[in-house]
C-alpha cells in the first residue's frame, strides 16, 4: 500500500465514521442545520456532547509507522497502549493501566513495574541515565504503596560506547540504589552495532511488597478530594531540553530526579486518606491529572497560581512556547486525598525533604467528567487536555 | 516573573472588564476580529473570554502561519525531501500538516532526513556540518518569520555556501486582510492587529482598513491584559463612531516598522504575483518568492517541484473558519473526524490554530464554566 493510498484511507475512515454520527443524529433531529435552527449555545453544546462520544470510541492507532508522537506520553501514546498492547494483553492485572502491577503471590501482596531509559543527553545537570533508571523505577512501585526491595537492570550498548561513561553510569545506579534502600538483583547485556542505538540504553524492573490493605488508585478519586503536588514541577524536562544545549538558553536548573520512597512512606503512615499517587514523569502533571479525571469518570479543577514552578522553568517555557503543566519530572509526585486530610498530607509532605514545597493545586469535581479545568492565573478557565506528542514550540 | 505578570494580573482585568461591559450599547452586538492567531492561542490559554460581556464575540482570523499553507505546497515540500542527498529543515509546528501524503512526521517515520529547527540559521548550521548533503529549509510565516529567512539567505551568500536553499511560502497579512473585508459572508466591526507581524511592517499598512471600510483597528500585543486593553480601545472607538488605526503595543511596535527587516527581505525576497492559501483561495500579490540575484538559493529552481494544486478534503471547512465566518466547532468535522491527533485541516494543527486552541482549552460552554467554578 502506498503512503498515498493509506492517508486517504484514514481521512475516509473518519469521514465515514462523521457521516454515520451525523445521520443518527438527524434522524434524532438534534443535527445542526436541521429545518428549525437551534440557539447557538445550545447547538455548541451538541456539538460538544458528539465530541465526547467521539473520545470514547474504542482507541484506534491511524498511523501507518510508529512516530515520535507515541513515545511522548499524551494522547498517541495512550492509543497506541490501549489498542495494541492493552488489546492483546488484556487481563485484570493490567486493566487499570497503573504504574505498577499488583500482584497477590499466597499471602504476600507485591507490586511489578518495568520501565526503559533512553534519555539524551546521557549526562544532565543533577543526574544521569543510571540513577535515573533507579529512580524511575522505584518510584512506580512507591506510587502503587509498595516497598521497592529488588531491582533487575538490562543493558543494550552501541559498539563503541567508552568504558569510563558507562562506569559512570553504572556507578551512580548503585549509588541510587543505596540511596533508595534497593538492590539490582539480575542483569542482562546486549551490544548492538554502531549507529544501532545511541550511545546506551537501560530497562529496569522492580519488585515491591504492598503494606496490608492499601489499595491506591486513580479510579478511586471522588469529588470533593484535594489534589497535592509534591514540589515544583517541570524541572527534569527543562533542564534535559537545555542540556541538549539546541536552545542556547542557560539557567542554573538541575534535574528533580529522586527516589520518593521514603516521601511516599511518610505520608501514608500520617494519613490513612490517601486514594491514588501517580509520578508525573512524560506527559507532566497535566497528563497525570487527566488521567484522574478518566479513570475515576470525574471532572478536575485546579488553580494555575498554587501550582508551583520554579521562575527558571517558567522562564524557560515561556520562552519556548510550552506549558510547565506538561513537562516531565522525574522526583514529584500527584497525590489525591480526601478532603479532610488534605491539611495532614501536606504537613506529612512537607515535613520530608523532597516534600518542603508541596502544595494543594486543587480538587476533584463531579462535573463535568472526565474534563480537566484550570483556573488560569489571570482569572479565566480553560481546559487542560492531553497533549498529542511532544510539545512543540511557537514558530511567532 | 518580571515582564509576565505585569500583563496577566487578574484585577486590572477586572476593572478593565468592567468597562468594556459599560461601553456596550443595549441590544447590539459586537463582532471583533484577531487577526494573529497568537492572540487566538492567548485568548484561549487565559481565558480571557470569561471576562467579555455576551454582546462581544470575538471572531479568529487568518494570521496562522501553518494553517494558511495549502495541501499542494505541503506536497511539493515533501517532494523536495524525497530528492536524494536532501536534508529537509523545518519549524516545529510544520511537522504534523497534512498534506495529501501524510506529514512530514509521517515521512520522518519512514526514514527521510526532516528535522526539526528553531531558527533557520540552525539549518545554515546543519549546512555547514553536512558539506554532502543539500540542505532545505520549509520557510513559513507572515513578516513575522520572513526577515529571519531574508537574513540566513544573506548569511549563506556572504558565505557563499552552495548546499543551503530555502522552500519559500512566506506570505503577507494585507491582502489576507483585504480578502476577508471584501468576503460578503461576515460583517466585523474592528480588527485587533497582529503585533508581531506589525514589528516588521508598523502599523501604516492598515490605514486603508479605517480608512477606505470604516473599521477600527488597534494593533495588539500578546499578553492577555494587552489584548483586553486592545479591546476597550476599540469598543472606546465604536462607541464614539471613529474609526483610526491605534497601537496598544507600542512597547514593542514602532509606527513605521523595522526598516532594517524590511530592507533585508525586499533585498532578498519580492512578491509573487499571486499566491494559493488555504481555504480562502488565490490571493494575488500576497507572498514572497527568491529574488533573481538569490536564485541559487531557491528550492523551487534548484529542484523540480510538483507544483500541483491539491483541493482541501471535502468535509474540511478551515476556508471558513480562518475567515472567521464558521466558529471552530460548527466546521461540520471539528472534534469527530478531525482532532489534534488526525488533523484533516491545518486550523487543527498549529497551537495558535483556532479550532486546536479552542479544542484543547475551550470546549466548554461559557455556561458550562461558570456552572462548574462557581459551584
Amino acid at each position: 500500500m502506498t503512503a498515498d493510498q493509506q492517508n486517504a484511507g484514514w481521512v475516509a475512515d473518519a469521514l465515514r465514521v462523521h457521516e454515520e454520527q451525523a445521520r443518527e443524529e438527524e434522524a434524532r433531529g438534534t443535527r445542526h442545520g436541521s429545518p428549525q435552527p437551534l440557539p447557538g449555545t445550545v447547538r455548541e453544546e451538541l456539538v460538544l456532547e458528539r465530541i465526547d462520544r467521539a473520545r470514547r470510541s474504542r482507541p484506534r492507532v491511524k498511523e501507518e509507522r510508529i512516530t515520535m508522537s507515541h513515545g511522548a506520553g499524551g494522547k498517541a501514546t495512550q492509543t497506541l497502549i490501549e489498542a495494541i498492547f492493552l488489546d492483546e494483553f488484556r487481563n485484570p492485572l493490567l486493566e487499570p493501566l497503573e504504574d505498577a502491577a499488583r500482584l497477590q503471590i499466597g499471602e504476600a501482596r507485591l507490586a511489578l513495574t518495568t520501565d526503559s531509559y533512553v534519555v539524551s543527553p546521557l549526562f544532565f545537570p543533577g543526574g544521569c541515565i543510571g540513577d535515573l533508571a533507579v529512580n524511575g523505577t522505584v518510584n512506580d512501585l512507591a506510587m502503587s504503596g509498595a516497598t521497592p526491595l529488588f531491582l533487575s537492570a538490562g543493558f543494550i550498548l552501541e559498539e563503541g560506547f567508552p568504558v569510563a561513561d558507562l562506569t559512570r553510569i553504572v556507578r551512580s545506579m548503585r549509588e541510587a540504589a543505596d540511596a533508595a534502600g534497593v538492590q539490582v538483583v539480575t542483569g542482562d547485556t546486549k551490544v548492538v552495532e554502531k549507529g544501532k542505538a545511541d550511545g546506551c540504553y537501560i530497562n529496569t524492573a522492580g519488585v515491591g511488597s504492598i503494606g496490608h490493605g492499601l489499595d491506591l488508585g486513580v479510579a478511586n478519586a471522588q469529588p470533593g478530594d484535594a489534589i497535592i503536588v509534591s514540589g515544583p514541577i517541570g524541572d527534569h524536562g527543562v533542564t534535559i531540553m537545555l542540556a541538549r544545549g539546541e536552545l542556547d538558553i542557560e539557567a542554573d536548573l538541575s534535574s528533580d530526579t529522586a527516589p520518593l520512597n521514603g516521601l511516599v512512606a511518610g505520608l501514608l503512615s500520617a494519613t490513612p486518606g490517601v486514594r491514588a499517587l501517580r509520578d508525573a514523569t512524560r506527559g507532566g502533571v497535566a497528563t497525570i491529572l487527566n488521567e484522574i479525571a478518566k479513570a475515576a469518570n470525574v471532572g478536575v479543577l485546579v488553580s494555575e497560581n498554587e501550582i508551583p514552578v520554579r521562575p527558571e522553568v517558567r522562564g524557560a517555557a515561556e520562552l519556548l512556547g510550552i506549558d510547565p503543566m506538561y513537562v516531565a519530572c522525574e522526583g514529584r509526585l500527584v497525590a489525591v486525598v480526601k478532603q479532610d486530610q488534605a491539611d495532614q498530607s501536606l504537613a506529612a509532605l512537607r515535613a520530608h525533604p523532597l516534600g518542603e514545597q508541596a502544595a494543594v493545586i486543587g480538587q476533584v469535581t463531579a462535573d463535568p467528567p472526565g474534563i480537566v479545568q484550570l483556573k488560569t492565573a489571570f482569572g479565566g478557565t480553560r481546559i487542560v487536555d492531553l497533549l498529542v506528542g511532544d510539545p512543540l514550540p511557537r514558530i511567532c | 516573573m518580571r515582564f509576565v505578570d505585569e500583563f496577566r494580573d487578574a484585577d486590572k482585568a477586572h476593572a478593565l472588564s468592567a468597562k468594556i461591559t459599560a461601553l456596550c450599547e443595549p441590544g447590539r452586538q459586537y463582532k471583533l476580529m484577531e487577526v494573529c492567531g497568537g492572540h487566538t492561542h492567548t485568548i484561549y490559554k487565559h481565558g480571557l473570554e470569561d471576562y467579555l460581556p455576551e454582546q462581544i464575540t470575538l471572531v479568529h482570523g487568518p494570521g496562522c502561519p501553518v494553517c494558511v499553507i495549502p495541501m499542494g505546497r505541503v506536497d511539493d515540500a515533501m517532494a523536495l525531501a524525497a530528492e536524494p542527498d536532501v536534508i529537509m529543515t523545518s519549524f516545529g509546528d510544520m511537522m504534523r500538516v497534512p498534506g495529501s501524503n501524510g506529514s512530514f512526521f509521517d515521512a520522518k517515520a519512514q526514514g527521510t532526513d526532516i528535522r526539526m529547527v528553531y531558527s533557520p540559521l540552525d539549518s545554515l548550521k546543519i549546512a555547514r556540518k553536512n558539506p554532502d548533503k543539500r540542505v532545505v529549509f520549509m520557510a513559513i510565516g507572515f513578516e513575522t518569520t520572513a526577515p529571519s529567512t531574508a537574513m540566513t539567505v544573506l548569511r549563506a551568500a556572504a558565505e557563499g555556501l552552495d548546499n543551503f536553499s530555502i522552500f519559500c511560502n512566506h506570505v503577507t497579512i494585507v491582502p489576507a486582510i483585504k480578502a476577508i473585508l471584501d468576503s460578503p459572508d461576515l460583517r466585523l466591526d474592528g480588527f485587533l492587529g497582529p503585533g508581531h507581524v506589525s514589528t516588521v511592517i508598523g502599523c501604516r499598512p492598515y490605514e486603508f482598513i479605517a480608512r477606505d471600510y470604516g473599521k477600527p483597528v488597534v494593533v495588539a500585543g500578546f499578553e492577555p491584559l494587552d489584548i483586553l486593553q486592545s479591546i476597550y480601545m476599540l469598543m472606546l472607538q465604536l462607541s464614539r463612531g471613529e474609526s483610526t488605526v491605534e497601537n496598544q503595543y507600542s512597547r514593542v511596535v514602532p509606527w513605521n516598522g523595522n526598516t532594517v527587516a524590511l530592507k533585508a527581505i525586499g533585498q532578498t525576497m519580492e512578491l509573487r504575483p499571486y499566491f494559493e492559501w488555504r481555504g480562502l483561495g488565490f490571493i494575488s500579490h500576497s507572498a514572497l518568492k527568491v529574488r533573481e540575484q538569490y536564485a541559487k538559493f531557491d528550492a523551487e529552481l534548484l529542484f523540480s517541484v510538483p507544483g500541483v494544486r491539491v483541493a482541501d478534503p471535502k468535509a474540511c471547512q478551515c476556508g471558513e473558519v480562518l475567515k472567521g465566518v464558521l466558529k471552530p466547532w460548527e466546521c461540520k468535522v471539528f472534534g469527530t473526524a478531525c482532532t489534534p491527533e488526525t488533523p484533516i485541516g491545518t486550523c487543527m494543527v498549529s497551537p495558535e490554530g483556532a479550532c486546536a486552541a479552542y479544542y484543547n482549552y475551550g470546549r466548554l460552554t461559557r455556561h458550562r464554566v461558570k456552572e462548574a467554578t462557581t459551584s
